[in-house]
């Protein structure tokens, strides 16, 4: 037991290799690239050079516009994200304890969960009165769902003997709530937030193609509109670092509100 | 029989029936259960598996209703869980997403009838006790088989329940853990003297641990023996090689191994297993 938790230590602790293959890996996959590029290689003809790249993000990093996008993604992410979360965790809690609310919401859930976030855009933009709040609500809805059904089968799943000892021990309602249910819940809601997470840096820039004025789906699109090649890349990628840094993020908060978890 | 009416009983349990299923799926799990605990004594129920001993022990618990008849505390009739009855669950039931320090904390403070300091004092007490001092801010899951029931029975302990009910607390650990841990509940129960229901299907464990052995019949369950262990304490594994301990073996096997027979001849597959053993048992004694 000793022995595997210290083996388990050194690997977490052990953060310098798994830097180094990361790096070498990404760095590989640039010089590839690059090599695919010079040699004209067949079909990269249109994609622009990691180099030529470079050359194109110097001029943008002192451009402001550029970091607004920035901004303007993030800000539409995080409220749709964190709405989703405020009212999917609370509706997926009170699913799962009460019969009535389940068999109440779960049809028309299930009805409104296979809609693409996306197909939500007209009628969003039909119905809140600017831009901005359609783009959020459809962020939040590709949460949402998600969110609730973690939620919901995580609370769903919890050990009978948890909830039998916990009363055994006197508990009141509000200490089952908060003592037993909420911490037990708590893996799921975590997995709840990383799918969504994911499901929400989709949907935003999708998004923000058809709908948007700025952001990093907007910036990416109006590049290929304008022929600009260096910058859809730098567009692309940037989702892909903001992504990877929500993603940092949860898995951050995964580790402090479920510290009994061994991380994998 | 000798007489221990005259003590007051601690629990009655009179005439319990339960069913489980619905139409000709119906199941009588209890059919006329009574018995009676007396206080400051360690009462082991045996019986095959599958005979009702769980489904005995949520209705003393209060989780689930009988059919019929009654169970009373101290005259008080049982209606819902509660802090005087106290459940410690097959394997285990640490809450995993507390310490071992935390889940001992638990009962007392969700109770809010004690100060904090006080419990908090009793607790790391009891974790020396149990050996787990060096153990308290570990979890469930980094504690081994053996560390987990003993974090187990302090969490239980703490509370002072009027009587605590084990329910094959034991099982799932291997044979070598399953005897320290025997011993060892033993030592914490000759030392305190509280009042013990303990639930199990191994003979050797029930006779080892206790003053009266309640024997179930399969089902409907009901008790259809009980024996007074009058065997010395404090009692050392020695006691299992005695010619009472053997005496008292053999009188609650051939009450078990009558149950199997009836069992068997319904078609259980535990029953045959035992009846197997009870032979090979019969021809080495």
């Amino acid at each position: 037991m000793a022995a595997a938790a210290s083996v388990i230590q050194k690997r977490n602790g052990g953060f310098a290799p798994t830097l180094r293959r990361g790096t070498v890996s990404i760095v590989g996959i640039l010089i590839l690239w690059e090599i695919g590029r010079r040699f004209q290689f067949p079909f990269l003809s249109a994609v622009p050079a990691p180099t030529e790249v470079v050359r194109s993000l110097d001029k943008i990093i002192t451009n402001g516009k550029f970091w607004n996008d920035w901004i303007a993604s993030f800000t539409r992410v995080l409220s749709g994200f964190a709405l989703a979360q405020l009212i999917g965790v609370p509706v997926g809690l009170l699913m799962a304890m009460n019969r009535t609310l389940r068999y109440l919401w779960f049809p028309p859930l299930e009805i409104l969960r296979p809609i693409p976030p996306l197909a939500w855009v007209p009628t969003s933009i039909i119905f809140w009165p600017t831009t901005e709040l359609s783009i959020i609500f459809v962020i939040f809805l590709g949460a949402f769902f998600t969110v609730v059904l973690n939620v919901l089968g995580g609370a769903r799943a919890i050990d009978k003997r948890h909830i039998r000892a916990a009363l055994s021990f006197g508990s009141k309602p509000r200490d089952i709530f908060w003592k037993i249910v909420l911490p037990a819940t708590m893996p799921s809601i975590i997995t709840g937030m990383a799918v969504g997470m994911g499901v929400t840096w989709e949907v935003v820039v999708a998004a923000e193609m058809i709908a948007g004025k700025s952001g990093l789906g907007y910036f990416t699109w109006a590049s290929y509109v304008g022929g600009n090649y260096p910058q859809i890349i730098i567009g692309m990628v940037s989702i892909g670092i903001a992504g990877y840094f929500s993603s940092g993020a949860i898995r951050l908060i995964g580790k402090f509100a479920t510290p009994w978890q061994r991380q994998i | 029989m000798p007489s221990v009416a005259t003590a007051r009983a601690l629990l009655e349990v009179k005439h319990l029936k339960k069913s489980f299923g619905l139409g000709p799926l119906r199941q009588q799990v209890l059919g006329d259960c009574s018995f009676t605990l007396q206080p400051e004594r360690l009462t082991v129920l045996i019986g095959p598996s599958g005979c009702g001993k769980s489904t005995l022990v949520n209705i003393v618990a209060g989780y689930e209703p009988p059919d019929a008849g009654e169970v009373t505390l101290l005259g008080e009739p049982v209606r819902g869980p509660s802090a005087k009855r106290l459940v410690v669950f097959q394997e285990t039931a640490l809450f995993p997403w507390m310490t071992t320090f935390q889940n001992v904390l638990y009962g007392p403070m969700v109770q809010r009838n004690r100060a904090v300091e006080n419990i908090e004092a009793e607790a790391i007490a009891l974790l020396e006790h149990v050996g787990l001092k060096d153990f308290r801010d570990k979890y469930p899951s980094q504690l081994s088989g053996g560390m987990q029931r003993r974090a187990e029975l302090a969490r239980a302990i703490i509370n002072n329940p009027k009587l605590m009910m084990l329910d094959e607390p034991f099982r799932g650990l291997d044979a070598m853990t399953r005897e320290l841990m025997q011993e060892y509940f033993l030592k914490l129960y000759e030392s305190r003297k509280q009042s013990v229901f303990f639930v199990t299907s191994e003979i050797d464990e029930a006779i080892f641990l206790a003053d009266q052995l309640l024997i179930m019949s399969n089902r409907p369950g009901e008790i259809t023996k009980t024996i007074n262990i009058d065997l010395p304490r404090p009692r050392t594994p020695d006691v299992l090689t005695s010619t009472e301990y053997l005496r008292y073996k053999d009188e609650s096997l051939e009450v078990l191994h009558r149950e199997a027979v009836k069992a068997f001849a319904e078609g259980s597959k535990a029953a045959a297993d035992f009846l197997e053993a009870y032979a090979e048992q019969m021809q080495d004694g």
